[in-house]
């Protein structure tokens, strides 16, 4: 069983710096078409200030940092076990190239299901901008089974 | 692209349907570098048989991608406000996902006319893979 001594638990911040060249491959990877989404010059014709990360890109900065892999380790959870429940963004804004993006998250629940042959880990998080805007606020479900 | 507004979109309205491709192996691994998303699972068949699985599969974060694409070809990204989703089932190689939302209320937030729309993923096979909910604000 996971501890419950981890509620409440804050993880380290993850830095994530919106770079163009990943965008693009973030891009690419999904098969986006829209140039808004590759072409600055399309960004800025559509408002943005320059490529705008698409809406479920913040989800690297955790990744990227390797504080997912950190919280599993802590929280004992095999990755061969792991699965992804549910996931919500609240946007309040959008990061564009240039922005350097700070998600900052705190294990907000763990409990169980099926005595205990799910596990659910409920992660929230907020990610703001180099000028202290919160661009979005994310919640993550994890499923660990047995 | 016709602009959406608020006043001519109805209850019921169908987003215009997106379909992709068949997954393969390399767009896994591209999304795998991509999302930051290193979990060998999905890129490594060794890894996944030795955890159970027939072979790997995809991530449920490219599954919300799709969805997000349906999402921002109908409404610029600036207007959605919420994307919430639910993954129900794994997307094995060679599943050919579509991508299908449908607006299901007109809703005034916080003093910003939006409509919810419920978002709905599945293979050629009719097996949901992730369901879920967007708001966007419409002018």
């Amino acid at each position: 069983m996971i501890d419950k001594k981890w509620i409440g638990h804050e993880l380290p911040a993850s830095v994530l710096p919106i770079e163009r060249s990943r965008l693009q491959f973030f891009a690419k990877a999904i098969g986006e078409t829209d140039p808004v989404y590759t072409d600055a010059a399309a960004a800025r014709d559509a408002g943005y200030p320059d490529l705008p990360a698409p809406p479920t890109f913040l989800f690297a900065a955790e990744l990227d940092s390797g504080a997912v892999d950190r919280l599993l380790e802590e929280l004992q959870i095999p990755i061969a076990r792991l699965l992804h429940g549910e996931q919500s963004f609240n946007y309040h804004g959008t990061a564009c190239v240039g922005d350097t993006v700070t998600v900052r998250s705190t294990i907000s629940d763990i409990y169980d299901k099926k005595n205990g042959a799910l596990e659910f880990v409920v992660k929230t998080s907020r990610a703001s901008n180099q000028r202290g805007e919160t661009v979005a606020d994310l919640r993550t479900v994890l499923v660990c089974r047995h | 692209m016709k602009t959406t507004t608020y006043d001519t979109v109805q209850v019921g309205d169908e987003l215009p349907a997106l379909q992709l491709p068949p997954v393969d192996r390399a767009t896994l691994a591209l999304f795998a570098g991509a999302s930051g998303d290193h979990n060998p699972i999905h890129i490594d068949t060794d890894v996944a048989r030795r955890a159970g699985m027939p072979d790997v599969f995809a991530q449920g974060m490219l599954g919300m991608a799709w969805l997000g694409r349906l999402l921002t070809g109908w409404a610029p990204q600036s207007r959605l406000r919420r994307f919430d989703v639910r993954f129900q089932g794994i997307t094995q190689l060679g599943n050919a996902v579509r991508c299908s939302g449908r607006v299901v209320e007109k809703i005034d937030r916080d003093g910003e006319r939006c409509v919810r729309i419920a978002l709905h993923s599945a293979n050629q096979f009719g097996q949901t893979k992730i369901v879920g909910e967007a708001l966007v604000a419409l002018p």
